[in-house]
């Protein structure tokens, strides 16, 4: 049933399939390409929207290189979001952090992480967790979990996660007094 | 003569995951929870169904040497736009299964059934073979994802109706593989009194 295999066809063959292969990749490539970053721009926007105080007009995005890493932050009339990353239990923990104009963080929210299901990544679900860093004052409190002297309640059984979780927070209000102290245009 | 068979072969006699236990990598890093066993599912019989109508129609002419690549080089292809798709479109679903879907190009499912059904049936029933083998896995997927998320989570779709955890275990792949074991049992257990 099958063609018979010479040199000439097979190369033929695998040539033309690998040709209309990559127009059909491409092609929804191109299709596909506005919608997803539509979706990637969404996604940010809801995050910034989510993490500060309400806020007119858009988010200026800008970076900022604090103790030698680089960090990326939108800052708006109602404060500045800053995304921050640290070393979770299983990978990368990405937060965006909302930081009020007065200093206190406002709320965070798991970007991508990939902790352990069911425990470390309850981070993105435990409100007592999560509530613990809404308003949190990092002059008045300290931003480590209680087994490191700190004041935040780690989730159970994911000290690790928490340490990263509080990590990434105060990285975050560390980029945020960098940027108040001095001055704008800090780029 | 009905052609309803090809469906529910691949539903039991042939089930991916009870059966033939293919597509096991899949089968247990995506199962935490009964929606993600469903969208898991859902992902590979659209590319399944699509590369075995694909493979069915082109195999006549392809060369016996090169069929392998051939065949590898469609799968990728449709599995790469179903990926972009769903970024498109999904992007919380493409979130949560991320790696497993470019890895359905190298799920034995698809390309077992390129190699052993399509290439030797018409067009028409390797599509449905492709839906009944499809629906096979997402039903396999579900279930088992039924199973790990009520034990596990204490919830089932999402819908929590035992506050606190669940065995958490089962959520992790140790539970992963408890789960498949015994359902395999079940399942083979129920075919061999047929």
């Amino acid at each position: 049933m099958a063609a018979e295999s010479t040199l000439k066809n097979m190369v033929l063959c695998l040539s033309a399939v690998c040709l209309i292969c990559a127009a059909v990749v491409g092609g929804a490539y191109a299709m596909t390409k506005e919608p997803i970053d539509e979706a990637a721009r969404a996604k940010t926007t809801a995050s910034i929207a989510a993490v500060l105080p309400e806020f007119a007009g858009t988010p200026e995005q800008a970076s900022v290189n604090v103790d030698g890493t680089d960090y990326t932050y939108y800052k708006t009339d109602s404060g500045c979001a800053v995304i921050s990353s640290t070393s979770g239990f299983g990978g990368a923990l990405t937060l965006m952090v909302g930081i009020a104009s007065d200093g206190t963080v406002h709320n965070t929210t798991v970007l991508s992480h990939t902790e352990t299901p069911g425990l470390g990544a309850k981070c993105t679900t435990d409100e007592h967790f999560i509530g613990q860093f809404q308003g949190f004052d990092p002059k008045q409190k300290s931003l480590t979990v209680k087994k490191d002297g700190g004041d935040l309640d780690a989730i159970t059984a994911s000290t690790i996660t928490s340490r990263a979780y509080a990590l990434a927070v105060s990285n975050a209000v560390k980029v945020f007094n960098k940027l108040n102290e001095g001055g704008q245009g800090n780029e | 003569m009905s052609k309803w068979h090809f469906v529910t072969d691949g539903f039991v006699k042939n089930n991916p995951t009870f059966v033939l236990v293919l597509g096991m990598c899949p089968t247990l890093a995506t199962t935490t929870s009964a929606m993600n066993g469903l969208e898991m599912g859902l992902a590979t019989m659209f590319v399944l169904i699509l590369s075995n109508i694909v493979i069915s129609l082109i195999a006549p002419m392809v060369p016996d040497k090169v069929r392998i690549p051939v065949y590898i080089t469609v799968i990728a292809t449709f599995v790469t736009v179903l990926q972009l798709l769903m970024q498109a479109f999904t992007p919380s679903v493409y979130e949560t299964l991320g790696l497993f879907i470019p890895l359905i190009v190298v799920n034995c499912i698809v390309l077992g059934r390129a190699e052993g059904f399509a290439n030797k049936h018409s067009v028409g029933e390797s599509a449905l073979d492709g839906l009944g083998v499809g629906l096979g896995f997402t039903a396999s997927l579900t279930v088992i994802g039924i199973v790990r998320e009520i034990l596990g989570s204490g919830s089932l779709f999402g819908w929590k109706f035992i506050a606190g955890d669940g065995i958490l275990a089962f959520v992790m792949a140790p539970g992963a593989f408890l789960v498949l074991g015994f359902l395999m049992v079940l399942f083979n257990k129920y075919l061999a009194k047929k």
